[in-house]
């Protein structure tokens, strides 16, 4: 999207007749009407119709099919409708008038089967779109893909590295144009990882494991967020998803190995108490299979419970 | 264990709203409190009003103890509208929230909040559509069909009761205790113990469990109606297109609710009895919870849309002066997405993790119903084609439902299309979708058919100036609070958000709270219109009964009815009966000779077992076991002691019936017979002028 348009030069130096400033105001009127839609239209640039990576950049074009299609089918119904019920209201003597009139063949034949034709066409592509863009379908590359454990807690996420032993929370970093392979759980309650310019929805729920394929095309920043509601600090579950250059990549990699933080039970036990963080923090050690110990519920799960007593007050 | 404990349970003094917001003065607890006070304030000068007026006794032995379809149809409609307020004002305050809250904490905390969006869900779904519909159907569906009443009147009493027991726990909620936070689908294991340990939760289950209930039996009750008490001829091809919905509607029903039942109630056990059904732990598991509540789910919004589809079957047909087009079209697609919308349920989760072909197959199934969803809308169109279209409210609000329906049926097939879904499920880009639909599909045909319908039931015509102002207010008023959020949706906005972290979003809330603030003015309108007309109503009488020149059998009597409906049950020869009988002359007729005609004694045992029911659920939410007990033990008692009465029905002796009749008769007769171009002035006493 364009940078917006701020201000609206005076339409005409020569504004001196009411009708002239009436249309210079007008005029000012539509300008800041445009500034403010364009200023609005940068919303879109958050979101998948500002793709950052071949998943989102296929899921548009999808997105933009299926609209055109349906625009066509509801086109003729937004038409139609006020045209004929004007057309045909009681003050106009000059419409014909067939009360008993209630059905045709051919009228049956439109209304019936060109919205199946069309239902056919739309499912033939569905099917195949929803095949290609199968989350657990792995991004087609001749790089090995990045593994990434992820797992939902309240109010934050954690993603760990396992082949580099290295976590972060509220903040990942990934190698622009390397394919990255997900594999999400949840410490707490069912949760939704969206990441609106790369990648689409996928649950990480408790006791299992889903799976999700992205890539990033350019380095850059891009974000993620916890779309399913999972409590008060909701809002504030998200996160920073930065694309980087391969060589920034092992350079982070290497950096956040010097910090002397150790994903271990303990940790993680802490990790997954109710909290929102300011900031996101690294672990420069991860203690190995810690990822599936989540999954099977090895560590104890964090004291929602109890911390919902305190809380309870009715 | 005190004594308190046993008496109250788990209230406390700060369960209290008042006592919450004196502790911790916040501007979002003033805001509880201020509902609260709302509901305290509206229920105290009600009681007072009624004690004034001296209308208990009328009350009571009119209304509340009566088994008439048409009053229980009345009771049912305006409770939704008080619900409707409520639901729309906290809509109101979520736009407001959303409007002001980005990048602040706005006016109400992250709990309120999520009370908010969980209660106007939970209502509009359940306390609002609903009842709105079954209000609708209980008064008109036994009229179309020639039928005195429902097949079980006294069982339709104990659902409405169930009903309104569901919507006082709602209301209760405000007052006393806080309500889930969980959304209206309640996903566990969120709404389990370990994570949700106050009475939220359990408001939510109980009262979804009261309403449940209710539309159930509703739904058994209306199809054996449709079943086994039609006039003699009225065959299924005959049956007027509002009827079909209903049936559709109430079969939906009668296999959609109990896996909500059930889910709540396994809901329950999990959280009561330390069952293990969703929880996280102990093999307990939150998929098949989202499964069995969208198993319900999914039909429930046809059970919300196809009672609409009827009213503008009816409404265009009626307003366009002419036959409706494609009959036999319009039944089939109404049965087809009813059966349709039993194998469509996964698609609100296309994002749990299932195979490629799984998602494939269920988003299919989804753009499936679109068809007969298309032939309907173009059923209607072609029903106005060589017609005398009436350009008034009630068609009004059709027109504005076709334009805008379909653009929520594009919405629809975007989100079944799974690699989409996956980018805006979850996001306001469905909350504009599924109001996209229910709004035009659901509010705008309930509008519709209550101008339609209303001076049948109470004998005067609504204000036609107020019905376009209503109009305009809902129609921009939708466009101005949903098309924002589309867009906002396609920019990642996750619903349920409490706060906003993007200024840019601005303009796009601000947009959608003059849509919000424009649809809460049309919800003023109605009740202005309402309260105008009734002003009024000496100007706008139509005794005889057929205002609009219309074509089913409820058009047959004075308005408002007789209790017994039909002096003589009508003899049915062909579609659009009443119709024929205007153009061969025999609708102003008297019977040859008149019967005694028996109907149900008033009963208390409805309004016994339904609140018998709430109480007993009241204290399940509070823990307080000795009330749970009695409210049971009020509700079965009823129910067993109400069995053993055979005195249950009343005769109105046959002279009665026909003095009526004759009155009425007399009155068609003096009446002077109205062209449709004068069907708005005072004129039109409820005699139409034939006209070929
Ligand atoms: C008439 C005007 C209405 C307005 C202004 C309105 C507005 C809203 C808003 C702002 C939300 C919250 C969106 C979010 O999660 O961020 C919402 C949620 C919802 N609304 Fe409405 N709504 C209206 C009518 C209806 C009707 C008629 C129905 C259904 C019959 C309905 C059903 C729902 C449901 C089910 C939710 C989701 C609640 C949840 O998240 O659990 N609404 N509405
Ligand atoms: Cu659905």
């Amino acid at each position: 999207m364009k940078r917006p348009i701020r201000h609206a030069r005076p339409a005409t130096p020569r504004a001196h007749s009411s009708r002239a400033r009436l249309l210079t105001r007008i005029g000012a009127i539509m300008a800041s009407l445009a500034a403010l839609s364009l200023s609005g239209c940068s919303v879109l640039s958050r979101g998948f119709l500002a793709p950052g990576g071949p998943v989102a950049h296929a899921e548009r074009h999808e997105f933009f099919f299926v609209s055109v299609v349906m625009l066509l089918v509801i086109g003729p119904v937004i038409l139609l409708a006020p045209l004929i019920a004007w057309h045909y209201r009681l003050a106009n003597t000059k419409s014909a008038f067939r009360p008993q009139w209630g059905f045709s063949w051919i009228l049956e034949g439109l209304i019936w089967i060109p919205p199946t034709i069309i239902v056919i066409v739309l499912a033939v592509f569905l099917v195949q779109r929803t095949e290609q863009l199968d989350p657990y379908r792995a991004i087609p590359s001749n790089l090995p893909p990045l593994q990434v454990d992820v797992v939902s807690l309240d109010w934050k996420w954690l993603f760990i590295y396992p082949e580099l032993h290295i976590a972060s929370v509220n903040q990942l970093i990934l190698p622009a144009n390397r394919p990255v392979h997900m594999s999400l759980t949840s410490g707490t309650v069912m949760q939704s990882l969206l990441m609106p310019r790369l990648a689409g929805q996928i649950y990480a729920m408790t006791g299992m494991v889903t799976q999700l394929n992205l890539a990033i095309s350019e380095p850059g920043t891009y974000w993620g967020e916890n779309a399913q509601y999972n409590g008060d600090g909701f809002v504030k579950q998200k996160f920073q998803v930065m694309g980087v250059t391969p060589a920034d990549f092992s350079h982070w990699v290497a950096s956040v190995k010097q910090t002397p933080k150790v994903l271990d039970d303990k940790a993680y036990h802490n990790l997954s108490q109710e909290s929102t963080i300011p900031q996101p923090i690294t672990f420069g050690t991860v203690e190995p299979g810690i990822f599936a110990k989540i999954v099977h519920q090895v560590i104890p799960p964090g004291d929602a419970a109890k911390h919902e007593e305190a809380k309870y007050d009715g | 264990m005190t004594i308190w404990h046993i008496l109250l349970g788990r209230l406390t003094w700060s369960s209290l709203a008042f006592v919450r917001a004196w502790r911790d003065p916040t501007l979002s607890e003033l805001i509880g409190a201020a509902a609260a006070a709302i509901a305290v304030g509206g229920a105290v000068v009600l009681f007072g009003l009624l004690t004034y007026l001296r209308a208990w006794r009328y009350l009571w032995s009119e209304w509340l103890t009566s088994l008439d379809h048409k009053r229980i149809g009345i009771m049912y409609m305006v409770f939704a509208g008080v619900m409707l307020a409520r639901a729309l004002i906290e809509a109101v305050v979520i736009r407001t929230q959303q409007a002001i809250a980005i990048n602040n904490q706005g006016i109400v905390g992250p709990e309120h909040f999520a009370e908010l969006f969980s209660t106007h869900g939970t209502i509009m779904v359940f306390f609002v559509g609903m009842p709105l519909l079954i209000g609708l159907m209980n008064y008109v569906m036994p009229l179309q069909i020639g039928s005195r009443d429902v097949a079980f009147p006294y069982l339709n009493s104990i659902s409405l009761w169930l009903t309104i027991g569901g919507g006082i726990m709602m209301m209760a909620s405000l007052v006393v205790g806080k309500f889930s936070t969980g959304g209206w689908s309640g996903y566990p294991p969120y709404t389990e113990l370990a994570f949700n340990g106050g009475v939220g939760p359990d408001y939510w289950i109980w009262s979804v469990s009261l309403s449940s209930l209710g539309a159930l039996m509703t739904g058994i009750n209306f199809a054996v109606t449709i079943y086994k008490f039609r006039a003699p001829g009225m065959t299924w091809m005959r049956l007027p297109l509002f009827t079909w919905t209903s049936l559709c509607t109430s079969i939906l029903m009668i296999f959609a609710v109990p896996p909500l039942t059930i889910a709540t109630l396994m809901l329950a056990a999990d959280r009561y009895l330390g069952m293990h059904f969703f929880t996280n732990d102990l093999g307990g598991n939150m998929m098949n919870f989202v499964n069995l509540f969208w198993l319900f789910g999914h039909p429930e919004v046809y059970i919300l849309i196809l009672p609409p589809f009827g009213v503008y079957s009816e409404v265009v047909s009626a307003y366009s002066s002419k036959e409706l087009y494609g009959y036999t079209s319009l039944v089939i697609a109404t049965m087809a997405i009813a059966i349709l919308s039993f194998t469509v349920w996964l698609h609100h989760f296309f994002t749990m993790g299932q195979s490629a072909p799984i998602n494939a197959f269920f988003g299919i199934a989804t753009m499936l119903i679109g068809i007969p969803t298309g032939v309907k809308i173009y059923d209607w169109i072609w029903t106005m084609f060589w017609g005398e279209v009436r350009l008034n409210t009630a068609m009004l609000f059709s027109i504005g439902f076709m334009v805008t329906f379909v653009i929520g049926g594009m919405s629809g097939i975007i989100l079944a299309t799974p690699p989409v879904d996956y980018m805006v499920h979850n996001t306001l880009f469905l909350i504009a979708h599924f109001h996209n639909m229910l709004i035009p599909g659901m509010l705008y045909g309930v509008i519709a058919g209550y101008y339609y319908w209303f001076p049948k039931a109470f004998g005067f015509r609504l204000s036609e100036k107020w019905g376009r102002r209503t109009f305009f207010c809902f129609f921009v008023g939708f466009y101005l609070a949903f098309m924002p959020l589309y867009v906002m949706g396609l920019g990642g906005v996750a619903r349920r958000s409490q706060e906003l972290f993007d200024p840019t979003l601005r303009p796009w809330t601000i947009v959608a709270e003059i849509g919000a603030l424009l649809l809460f003015t049309g919800l003023a309108c109605i009740f202005i219109q309402l309260y105008v007309s009734i002003k009024q109503r000496h100007q706008t009488r139509v005794p005889v009964g057929d205002p609009w020149d219309a074509r089913g059998l409820e058009w047959s009597m004075s308005a408002p009815p007789p209790e017994y409906n039909f002096a003589v049950i009508p003899q049915v020869s062909r579609r659009d009966a009443f119709y024929w009988r205007k153009k061969y002359d025999g609708a102003y007729r008297p019977a040859d000779h008149y019967r005694d005609i028996e109907l149900p004694k008033n009963s208390m045992c409805g309004i016994l077992v339904g609140m018998g029911l709430t109480a007993c659920f009241f204290g399940f939410v509070w823990h307080i076991w000795w009330l749970a007990f009695l409210g049971f033990a009020v509700a079965f008692g009823t129910a067993v002691v109400r069995s053993f009465n055979r005195d249950v029905n009343r005769v109105i002796p046959a002279a009665e019936v026909a003095a009526h009749d004759r009155r009425w008769l007399d009155r068609a007769a003096a009446a002077r017979p109205i062209p449709r171009h004068l069907e708005l002035t005072p004129e039109n006493e409820g005699l139409a002028k034939w006209q070929g």
